[in-house]
């Protein structure tokens, strides 16, 4: 059994997708709401975001661009503390402006499992240790 | 004592390592060599897991004879565990600032 680790942020915004899509994509606008960083919309570009660093960690996030279709999709690569993880923001018009979506997926498959038997993937072993940890309190 | 959390991400991105440390959370404290039979990792590569996730603060040695058994420290893992509520906050917040952005831009 997997278990889905995932953020999801839903909600109707009160603009066109294409002026939510420049908040998105074009890096000056990025840095007041997100972080400074070096993103282009090009897909295959590799990038940083940069916060401020704090004890235990330099605050560089490392990214790389997956999808760009403009005013609808953009994903990138998320990777922090040797994790890599996934962010896609979808776009889609409405009546009313735009239902924008965005996920941050945690733990992504695996490439190989070196271990024999079995897939280890995060997603299973953050399952398993949920469990763990829940035992502890 | 305290171990930096992305020592604790980065031993734990390693899938073999993952495994390792499953197997001692299921199975309690076991040596080397019981935990490199059946694995398809050579005993070498298994020691040496062992040490980075026992520097991660993830599993624990204790000597027994000749033996040592290694144990896993199950505590190490609440930062990990803590990753969804930390981007959950993370990611309202800037969705916040994104909405505050979205007012002062030009059309």
């Amino acid at each position: 059994m997997t278990t889905t680790r995932s953020v999801v942020i839903e909600k109707e915004l009160p603009y066109p997708p294409e002026k939510i899509w420049r908040a998105l994509t074009q890096g000056s606008l990025i840095k007041e709401w997100l972080m400074d960083n070096d993103f282009e919309p090009v897909v295959g570009h590799k990038f940083n975001f940069r916060s401020t660093p704090v004890p235990n960690w330099n605050g560089i996030i490392d990214s790389e661009v997956l999808v760009v279709e403009p005013n609808k999709k953009l994903s990138y690569k998320w990777g922090a503390f040797g994790l890599e993880s996934l962010v896609v923001w979808t776009l889609v018009a409405t009546s009313g402006g735009t239902l924008v979506r965005m996920e941050h997926s945690g733990f992504g498959a695996d490439q190989e499992a070196a271990y024999k038997g079995a897939t280890y993937g995060w997603q299973r072993f953050i399952g398993n240790l949920e469990r763990v940890v829940a035992g502890l309190h | 004592m305290q171990t930096a959390p992305d020592a604790l991400f980065k031993s734990l991105a390693d899938p073999t390592r993952r495994a390792l440390f499953e197997r001692l959370s299921r199975d309690g404290a076991l040596t080397v060599r019981m935990l490199t039979d059946k694995s398809g990792v050579s005993q070498p590569a298994v020691s040496k897991h062992l040490g980075v996730l026992k520097n991660a603060g993830l599993v624990r040695a204790r000597h027994r004879g000749r033996e040592t058994h290694y144990s896993a420290q199950p505590r190490a893992l609440e930062p990990l565990v803590d990753w969804i509520s930390y981007y959950s906050r993370f990611w309202h917040e800037r969705f916040d600032r994104l909405e505050d952005l979205l007012k002062r831009m030009d059309p």
